[in-house]
């Protein structure tokens, strides 16, 4: 059994043919569709070498709706000569008439009508000629016998520009026949089922080919958010590298933790009511290690540690403002605080990635809560050299091997370094972190020896992640706006692996 | 980061050579400096306000560029192009010098009704200064970067500059009721009173910014010389009468301020800056302050400061090994004079009035870091030896947020502040009764409070992704803030787990699936005993009367699960039948 009574059709007429036939022939002859007989050759085709079909273009002219109509009825132009009578007939009701416009101007160009202003009743028409010859009705009729060729070039081009004629092309087959031809095709089965496997019927039957360049069927599943898949990865990096996660569950922080114990200024502008949420409620913190307040204020206000101190009324009260904390430093400088307690000191590696909260101007890049990631290690010893090696690994370990550093300022980092990584697709130095020795007015209140050095670094998570990802909005990829559909398609994360090459322009 | 702009070409002249933009750019990356931008005034004008109104603007090439926000000297062309030429070798750092007038000191009063407002006050005088319409620019620009600066916006000090030559001291500095100071302030035709003024400038786009710092206080602080006239009323206008122009030869400078430290930095910025165009180079006319007390100080105090740190802790703190000869040379480099003293190992180090912000060895090593080139130090890694360790609580979410997904969830990731709407009204909770911590100054609704739940985020992510196929099924695992006056800031983080399932039908044996799954994950089993988990009904003002259920686990209620109520959908903009369950995780660490 063939594939459908058009295919088995085709398959007998192949038989008695000899060479081959032609796709459109045979539609007309079966008085099909021609798209029938196109089907029933692809569906053959796929069966292998049963047929062979290759594809024709031919061109042919054919007339427009318009030009079937005037094959029939005759042009606009013969039917307004027509329809004037030998005493004429007035213009505006010429016009009227269904053909009156186009057949009245073309009428008057071919001068087989004139129009008579002087008449008291409006212009008429009368007819010039007796009688005329409708050249385009019988051009048209020629194509439609099939002798467009006939028509010579600027006839044709003519009859085209009035949209009267158009060249299709038309796509056919020719079909021969193939080295397995056989007019007694089996139906293909198109799956393997579970009684073919048990009656072993599979052996006998074909079996319909795949079509490999389909795509398959998506498995239902959960996805992961694309910039905690970040994270992970980052989490990873730092545990690789030896570094115990901080805990940093506390979004509401203390001034004091935030910002003095870092030896930032009371003063200082991150302070200030425009870059930092401060609560209403509860608006104080309840308690502050009251010995170390002590040595903070000093160090502030009068030096000390060999520092000249920044010489202002340092105020407890500004401290126990509560406030949602502007950067993770707070948590390390509480995980800092409390290694200084433990006496001897023992050497120390630290990260942390969590939320921080600037009350800043909201655009594109930049969202009133982000992720910041926070690398520190405390040790005798420890050099600016020691900094920049350990940044080199840390972002090697990102995928970033070309690195800057350049002297920055920080409140609480001396020397501070700012960290610049050469980006070949922008084809500039972009900075992608800050870094720097903690100051010994913040150390050596909290009870760390002289000798320990604390180097710490420091970026954002997003970042990185609209950079790996392409995002260029951060609402498209922070919040409750998020595009879903971006976190279903969103790779894995492989912080390391080569970026995947732009999609090559392909020509239009 | 303060931004200074100055003209290239000035910059170039200044610096005695030209440079590409690439060579000038690498410069300033090495000093610790950053070429932000190349434009001009005509880009600048066309940028903010359209390219017809920039049409007869200069377009003469300007360098933006940002300094440290320590570094005041560095705010203007003359302290730039000082900085840099030292840096290079080209100069030596110039010496600052206080001398005494030929004739009387000025000298400035200070009384004590300014005691309650703006305390303090320092002054100097730079004698035969010859400015330029080029100088005179950057003189008003350096007092408006410092103002915007170190200044905290005039808040902490103001500067007031004056032609000495119209006034005669001795200058008083007191404070007034405002309807008793009276004068022609710059810029004005006639005299206001100081109730006036404030009036006035509430509709002044440069002054209206520093009203705040003195309207409410009873008395307004004022200074007039010996004749009455007003100086100025700081920190907000100069009196017109003693106003500096291009022609001033002799300018008087009044610092008032609540914080003297500073007060005195921001003096010796300024003259140092700008004693290089006085008829004595780099010399500053001294001025007396006679306090409330009666005690009396000169100023300014272009103080010079010895510091001696030891040649190897700089050397150890690096990473390098340099002779003590090799870095006194980095230091001098840095507008820090130094030589090697003593024993051949200290270094004597003398930090100038320009550099307030050297407050410690620390900032003295930064400096030799800088000079030797931060890209010349030898990386090594250091040999600390530590075992690494999660935070369990971090550890326990990543492992459940990687099974929520191969249970067929999606992450997503949601704001933690938000509206008292969002967590309450929305909810069809009373706003006290959330516990929620209240932001006091935030700018927009969606900053008014900590969420203290998780689940208005995953309905938000529902309304804005109302065209994706349903169902949607979203979790999050994230920290939610509760008041606590357990804790020293009388707040407390608690991780959630939330989850939500929103289709045509409520499903809610899929989220009651779900949570049998979680406790699976969590060795939690079913049943009443001590050990297990269970739910029973209960109800919530969230959740459709019956259809809802609290969870109890190990013996504690840790959460709720149900469906929605309506109310609920409704409000979040929703249309569908939703269930959620929303979980403390805390308890199974």
């Amino acid at each position: 059994m063939a594939d459908g009574p058009v295919a088995e059709l085709l398959l007998r007429r192949l038989e008695a043919s000899d060479g081959g036939l032609d796709s459109a022939d045979l539609a007309a002859e079966l008085g099909v569709e021609h798209q029938a007989v196109v089907g029933a050759v692809k569906s053959l085709q796929a069966l292998g070498k049963v047929i062979e079909a290759e594809l024709r273009s031919t061109k042919r002219w054919e007339l427009t709706s318009e030009g079937e109509e005037i094959a029939q009825e005759g042009s606009h132009e013969a039917r307004v000569f027509r329809s004037i009578p030998p005493e004429g007939l007035a213009q505006s009701e010429l016009m009227r008439l269904p053909s009156g416009k186009v057949g009245f101007s073309k009428a008057m160009s071919n001068k087989w009508i004139r129009v008579d202003k002087s008449t008291a009743d409006g212009p008429r028409v009368f007819r010039v000629v007796d009688s005329m010859e409708d050249d385009v009705q019988r051009r048209l009729q020629m194509v439609q016998w099939g002798q467009a060729e006939k028509l010579g070039e600027k006839e044709r081009s003519e009859l085209r520009k009035r949209k009267l004629l158009a060249e299709v092309t038309l796509k056919t087959y020719w079909v021969s026949k193939g080295s397995a031809f056989s007019t007694s095709i089996s139906k293909q089965e198109t799956e393997l089922s579970p009684e073919m496997i048990s009656s072993g019927s599979w052996r006998d039957r074909p079996f319909k080919p795949y079509n490999f360049l389909a795509q398959g069927v998506l498995p239902d599943s959960g996805h992961l958010h694309p910039l905690l898949k970040v994270r992970s990865q980052f989490r990873q990096i730092f545990l690789e590298m030896g570094f115990t996660e901080m805990p940093t569950d506390n979004f509401i922080e203390s001034s004091f933790w935030n910002f003095d114990a870092l030896f930032q200024p009371q003063q200082h502008p991150a302070r200030d009511q425009h870059d930092t949420f401060f609560l209403r409620d509860p608006a104080e913190a309840l308690q502050l290690p009251m010995d170390y307040v002590q040595r903070v204020k000093r160090t502030h206000s009068q030096g000390g540690y060999g520092s000249q101190g920044y010489k202002y009324t340092w105020k407890l009260d500004e401290a126990r403002k509560n406030l949602l904390r502007t950067h993770t430093t707070s948590a390390s400088a509480r995980v800092l605080y409390r290694l200084a307690q433990k006496k001897p000191f023992t050497p120390a590696k630290y990260f942390s990635i969590d939320r921080v909260f600037r009350n800043e101007t909201l655009d594109a890049t930049h969202l009133a809560e982000f992720h910041q990631i926070e690398g520190v290690v405390a040790d005798h010893g420890l050099t600016l050299g020691h900094l920049m090696g350990i940044l080199r690994e840390f972002f090697s370990k990102l995928g970033i091997t070309q690195l800057r550093f350049k002297p920055a300022y920080n409140p609480y980092t001396e020397p501070s370094m700012e960290v610049f990584s050469y980006h070949p697709g922008l084809k500039k130095w972009v900075e992608v972190g800050n870094s720097g020795v903690f100051r010994p007015e913040m150390l050596l209140p909290m009870g760390l020896p002289e000798n320990v050095s604390v180097i710490a670094w420091g970026l954002s998570l997003e970042r990185p992640t609209m950079i790996k990802y392409g995002i260029n909005n951060i609402r498209e990829l922070v919040g409750h706006k998020v595009n879903l559909q971006m976190v279903y398609d969103s790779p894995l994360c492989r912080l390391d692996a080569k970026p995947r090459p732009p999609p090559t322009q392909e020509a239009a | 980061m303060p931004t200074v702009s100055v003209k290239r070409d000035l910059l170039f002249q200044a610096l005695g050579r030209t440079y590409t933009d690439e060579e000038f750019d690498e410069l300033c990356f090495e000093f610790g400096l950053e070429l932000d931008e190349i434009t001009s005034e005509k880009e600048i004008i066309s940028k903010e306000q359209g390219s017809i109104k920039a049409a007869g603007a200069s377009d003469v090439v300007l360098y933006k560029i940002d300094a440290p926000a320590n570094r005041y000297d560095l705010l203007c062309l003359e302290g730039l192009v000082r900085g840099l030429q030292v840096f290079k070798e080209r100069i030596k750092a110039p010496v600052y010098k206080r001398v005494m007038p030929d004739g009387k000191i000025q000298k400035l009063i200070i009384t004590e009704e300014t005691a309650k407002i703006r305390p303090f006050a320092v002054a100097a005088v730079l004698r035969n200064i010859k400015f330029t319409k080029g100088r005179y620019d950057s003189f008003i620009e350096l007092q408006e970067k410092l103002h915007q600066n170190i200044c905290r916006k005039r808040a902490l000090v103001a500067i007031g500059t004056h032609d000495l030559d119209t006034l005669s001291g001795p200058f008083t500095y007191t404070a007034k009721r405002p309807s008793d100071i009276k004068f022609k302030p710059l810029n004005k035709t006639k005299e206001y009173t100081a109730c006036e003024l404030m009036n006035i400038y509430k509709t002044d786009n440069h002054l209206k910014q520093y009203l705040h710092i003195i309207e409410n206080k009873p008395l307004y602080p004022v200074i007039y010389d010996s004749n009455g006239v007003v100086l100025s009323m700081p920190p907000i206008i100069n009196g017109d009468h003693s106003r500096i122009t291009v022609n001033t030869r002799n300018v008087f400078i009044e610092c008032t301020g609540t914080d003297f430290t500073k007060a005195k930095i921001v003096l010796d910025i300024i003259v140092t800056m700008f004693s290089e165009y006085c008829e004595k180079q780099f010399t500053v006319e001294a001025a007396e302050v006679v306090f409330p007390n009666g005690k009396s100080y000169t100023f300014p105090e272009l103080a010079y400061r010895k510091e001696i740190v030891r040649a190897d802790l700089i050397n150890k703190k690096v990473g390098i090994r340099e002779t003590p000869e090799n870095l006194a040379k980095l230091l001098t480099r840095m507008y820090l004079k130094s030589e090697v003293i003593g024993d051949g190992n200290q270094i004597e180090i003398e930090i100038p009035p320009t550099r307030a912000d050297i407050i410690h060895a620390c900032d003295i090593v930064e400096d030799a870091a800088i000079a030797y080139g931060y890209n010349n130090i030898q990386m090594t890694l250091p040999k600390t030896y530590t075992i690494a360790n999660q935070f369990p609580l971090n550890k326990l979410t990543e492992l459940l947020r990687h099974d929520m997904a191969a249970a067929g969830f999606t992450e997503v990731l949601t704001f933690a502040l938000c509206s008292q709407e969002d967590i309450a009204d929305k909810l069809g909770v009373d706003i006290s009764a959330t516990k929620a911590v209240h932001i006091s100054n935030p700018k927009t609704a969606e900053f008014q409070v900590a969420r203290t739940t998780l689940l208005p985020g995953l309905l938000k992510t529902i309304a804005a992704n109302r065209k994706m196929p349903l169902p949607l099924k979203l979790f999050e695992i994230s920290d939610i803030v509760i008041k606590d006056s357990n804790t020293d800031v009388g707040a407390k983080n608690y991780r959630h787990l939330c989850a939500v399932y929103y289709n045509k039908n409520p499903g809610f044996e899929i989220i009651h699936g779900l949570l049998d799954r979680i406790m699976q994950l969590l060795d939690v089993p079913p049943g009443e005993d001590k050990a297990g988990y269970v739910i029973r009904a209960s109800e919530g003002p969230a959740f459709f009367p019956g259809r809802c259920a609290e969870i109890f686990a190990r013996g504690q209620s840790i959460g709720k699960l149900g469906v929605l109520h309506p109310d609920v959908i409704t409000k979040f903009e929703l249309t569908m039948p939703c269930s959620s369950l929303e979980i403390n995780i805390e308890p199974f660490l």
